[in-house]
């Protein structure tokens, strides 16, 4: 299949590949680019393991198409880290124990990353129905839930 | 001796056990640098494909790969016939049957592996399945294990027909494979003759799979040079895959080397070894290039490891103040095409006899008939130990209905029932041998904390209200941390454990354990256990898994027996090290080893207490300054073999309020008591208990594999396939009480399944509880909205007045 040339930004790093039209930003990010933090746990958007942040929205990254991101700006869980800093987020899971396999968890971050700068100060409620497109099969959410609540803590007081 | 502050400093400062330590393996996780087989890319890896069966039954009369093997990128396809040659067509499970590797002449489920084709590029590899023509003859397939062993009944296993065994005992019929039967049969009929009161229902563990996040996958790579094989794998036992393929392959043990780097949760789905990580080591081998094989979603909800499946008729005989006399217990277990259920291998139901559960049964009696139907072999423990689930659903279950029958509340039948506090160790009609328990100081515990009594008068009321509310009540008790290796084995290797540790002369320290993590953080909670053991602060204590060239020999991680049997594997090789420690320290103080007492992380001079060697000071000298007599060094090595199993318990109660006219249940209260013994980090026990009760959730409301009559599975993607969301899974409250198990050197038992385990009866008596003032004695899991729904609307419960 002819190949398509393709430029992005991937965690704020410019970004140039040869991609088949038909090739799934996942497979992208993860065999070409070696960013293999975002996940794959059905291939059919359902599991949220490959959620990842693109042009300022969450996406499950195995339903978009690497063309799809021409132009655009993707953050993945590898781009949380900042000057040597985690991402308050990234602080909470480990405080609040809010990860076990941690196959889930980079599309956790990235889904609760987008979801605090669309509601920096959610209940409970509003964190469950937020997140409900990213399933965890380790921790039955409870501690999740925790650590959303503490970055968003943190983040309001920082 | 006294503690003094400086005394607890230097406790806290090992972060121990009973500390809830921040986990070592999150930083890694938290930055996307976790380690998972599908992020591993070698240079010229390519990729396998698997072909797969659209039919339950059917013969195959030829597979044309010419267009397969015409598209660009294709290397090979691999067929039954191409294996046939180095005699891997077929394999052998762990339950002594033989699974096929590739379909050979026939496929006897929907979705069996028929070929795989190997490619540069998993796209090519997806386009050139659709490639690979296979002409099937379909044939009736059987579907209903009821039916398996009727007159006319198809013949599932023609390579069988004639044998009278299938590797656990004696064959009745073609699509028979075993019965297994424990407990004094003639002595359970006669007491049930006899007996006031006796309750008998049917009740299903219907069949689910555990379905981790990460599903199943390898990557194999052959070194034709030096004849080396490395495989990265999904595995929750890599020796034992070693060993299997050692043996499959005829390349010397000393020369595979099997690592399962992390994993993205097991829950007993990778325990078993797939035809699909065969396949692709052969392709490798063929090849010499390395070969990565990642199952699919739809994959792995139809072919890898599917569990339960138990059709059980569960009785009991009592007196008529509810106490039991006798419990009977016929199931039939549909093992689908291949008996390959991942078991110790002499254990055909597993641990199914611990079926008299939490409560002192004179006389009991359990047979399992497994069957072959057209459906995906496997039989997993999905987050318990062998068939515990569905022991515990029989007997929690069956005293519900008892309760009912004789009006007594679940709470006092269960109190009337139980095994007293001073009747441990105890002796169960089954055979097994309970370490430790206090099982009415647990539901007392439970009961208060959530105002029982309350409770039931809110239900009354709302039941005069003609409002459907439910209380659910489970008084478990687990065996886990299999096990004795006398009494357990797989392909004849003991199920022991095993530890090695290093302490370095600069007092670090390293160890590595059989085990193999895949998300209950060992790396944090072995390292507390060597901590306490040795004096030296967990941080300083690395744990290394799951590589079979450095770790030595373990039985994996299943069946809650890291803690249990790797735990105890750490614990008594430090003790090993420690009584080391104690030579060099006389040495160095100059006295003899009984003037020694240890205190937290150093040896001191009973009666002199300046005089003391620290474990690191210790570490320094092992190297250069030892007893006449003594090796150099400070290392040790224990492979442990328990003496026992361990029998971790605990009392859960749940509150349901269902909507009488939608069917949908909403779990108002789920309150959790555990009691593990011994605990090692209570913040990762409490992460365990909340996962567990999710999955107990999900089993127990929602998930299920379904077939229609030709035996094509329904609901095999995760559009279908239940798995909770954050919306749906309920709040957990967590409690616990300890009592240590007395033969494990920390006390410990085990914890990760117990939720699992007594949560699904637990939601299921909630939900029947509802209904209990009726007359329906037992309603079968799953409890979703719909089938909850036809029970009300039966009853005419929702006409609106
Ligand atoms: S892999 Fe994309 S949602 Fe599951
Ligand atoms: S931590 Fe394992 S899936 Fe969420």
């Amino acid at each position: 299949m002819a190949k398509k040339h393709i430029s992005f930004t991937l965690n704020r790093q410019n970004i140039d590949v040869l991609v088949e039209p038909r090739e799934l930003l996942i497979h992208v990010i993860r065999e070409q680019l070696q960013k293999t933090g975002s996940h794959i746990g059905c291939e059919t958007s359902h599991c949220g393991a490959c959620t990842l942040d693109l042009n300022g929205q969450s996406v499950k990254a195995c339903t978009v198409l690497a063309v799809q991101a021409e132009g655009g700006e993707v953050l993945t869980v590898e781009g949380l880290l900042q000057n040597d800093k985690l991402h308050p987020l990234q602080e909470a899971f480990m405080q609040e124990h809010g990860l076990q396999c941690g196959f889930c968890t980079p599309g956790m971050l990235m889904r609760a990353y987008r979801f605090l700068q669309e509601n920096p100060q959610p209940t409970e409620a509003e964190i469950r129905s937020g997140m409900a497109g990213n399933l965890c099969r380790c921790t039955g959410y409870q501690n999740i839930i925790k650590a959303v609540q503490t970055a968003a803590k943190n983040m309001a007081s920082a | 001796m006294a503690s003094t502050p400086e005394d607890k400093q230097r406790k806290e400062n090992l972060a121990g056990i009973g500390c809830a330590r921040k986990r070592k393996e999150d930083p890694r996780f938290i930055q996307g640098k976790g380690h998972y087989v599908d992020d591993i890319k070698l240079p010229d890896m390519v990729y396998g494909a698997l072909v797969r069966s659209p039919y339950a039954h059917a013969r195959i009369k030829g597979i044309n790969k010419d267009a397969a093997l015409a598209l660009p990128g294709v290397l090979t396809v691999l067929t039954a016939d191409d294996l046939k040659p180095l005699k891997l067509h077929w394999m052998p499970t762990l339950a002594g049957d033989v699974q096929a590797v590739l379909a050979d002449e026939k496929v006897c489920f929907q979705q069996q592996e028929v070929a795989m084709v190997i490619a540069t590029d998993r796209y090519i590899a997806a386009d050139a399945v659709e490639l690979v023509e296979v002409d099937y003859e379909e044939l009736p397939a059987l579907v209903d294990p009821h039916q398996a062993m009727v007159d006319d009944a198809p013949v599932i296993r023609e390579d069988l027909v004639g044998k009278d065994e299938a590797g656990q005992g004696k064959r009745i019929h073609d699509n028979h494979i075993f019965s297994w039967e424990v407990g004094d049969k003639s002595k359970t009929d006669a007491t049930f003759k006899k007996a006031a009161v006796t309750v008998k229902e049917e009740m299903l563990n219907q069949r689910v799979h555990p379905c981790p996040l990460e599903t199943c996958g390898c990557v194999a790579s052959f070194d034709k040079v030096n004849g080396h094989l490395t495989v990265h794998i999904t595995s929750q036992a890599p020796h034992i895959v070693r060993t299997v393929v050692s043996m499959l392959s005829g390349i010397a043990e000393s020369k595979v080397r099997i690592i399962s780097p992390d994993i993205g949760g097991g829950f007993g789905n990778k325990v078993g070894i797939y035809p699909g990580y065969v396949v692709a080591i052969v392709a490798s081998i063929v090849l010499g290039q390395p070969v990565k094989w990642i199952e699919s979603r739809i994959e792995n909800l139809s072919s890898t490891a599917f569990a339960r499946d138990y059709h059980m008729v569960g009785e009991l005989a009592a007196d008529k103040n509810g106490l039991i006399q006798a419990m009977r217990v016929n199931v039939l277990a549909d093992h689908g095409a291949f008996n390959s259920h991942a078991q110790p291998t002499k254990w055909p139901a597993g641990l199914f006899s611990i079926c008299t559960g939490s409560y002192d049964i004179p006389v009991a009696y359990a047979r399992v008939d497994g069957v072959y139907t057209n459906k995906a072999p496997g039989g997993v423990a999905y987050r318990c130990s062998f068939r515990v689930t569905e022991a515990v659903y029989v007997i929690e279950r069956m005293i519900d209905v008892l309760a009912k029958k004789l009006a007594i509340d679940p709470a006092e039948i269960r109190r009337r029932n139980f095994i007293k506090a001073d009747q441990f160790p105890y002796q169960s009609a089954l055979g097994w041998s309970y370490d430790s328990g206090n099982y009415p100081a647990a539901l007392d515990k439970v009961l208060e904390a959530v105002d029982y009594e309350g409770l039931r008068k809110e239900q009354a009321e709302k039941r005069a209200r003609g409002e459907l509310m439910g209380i659910g009540l489970s008084t478990f008790t687990e065996i886990v941390g299999a096990g004795p290796s006398k009494a357990c084995d797989v392909l004849g290797v003991g199920m022991f454990e095993s530890c090695e540790i290093r302490v370095h002369p600069t007092g670090s320290v390293i160890a590595r354990i059989g085990t193999i993590s895949q998300g209950q953080g060992h790396q944090t909670t072995y390292a507390q256990i060597i901590a306490s053991e040795l004096g030296i602060p967990s941080d300083q204590i690395q744990i290394e898994e799951g590589d079979t060239d450095t770790v030595p020999y373990g039985l994996g991680t299943y069946g809650s027996r890291s803690t249990p049997v790797g735990g105890a594997a750490a614990a008594t090789a430090a003790r090993k090290i420690r009584d080391k420690a104690r030579k060099i320290a006389a040495h160095l103080l100059d006295v003899s080893e009984q003037d020694l007492e240890w205190d937290i992380d150093r040896f001191r001079v009973e009666g002199a207490p300046d005089q003391v060697k620290t474990m690191k000071d210790i570490a320094w000298a092992a190297y250069n300054n030892v007893p006449d007599g003594l090796e150099m060094g400070l290392e040790s090595v224990n492979y442990y073999d328990p003496p026992n199993f361990t029998f971790p318990f605990g009392a859960y109660l749940c509150v349901v309020d269902i909507d009488k006219y939608t069917g949908e249940t909403k779990v108002r209260r789920f309150y959790a008591l555990d009691d593990c013994g011994t605990r090692i980090n209570p913040m990762i026990i409490e992460g365990q208990i909340h996962g567990g009760l999710t999955e107990a959730f999900a089993v127990a409301m929602e998930q299920q594999l379904v077939f229609d009559e030709s035996g094509s599975i329904h609901g095999n993607s995760l559009m279908d396939y239940f798995l909770p969301t954050f919306v749906e899974t309920p709040v957990w409250e967590t409690d616990y009480t300890v009592t240590p198990s007395p033969h494990h050197p920390l006390g410990a038992k085990g914890v990760a399944e117990s939720p699992h385990v007594g949560g699904i009866p637990c939601f299921s008596n909630a939900v029947n509880d509802a209904f209990s003032h009726l007359d329906i004695k037992h309603i079968n899991m799953p409890h979703s909205a719909f089938r909850v729904w036809k029970t009300i609307h039966a009853q005419g419960l929702d006409k609106r007045t």
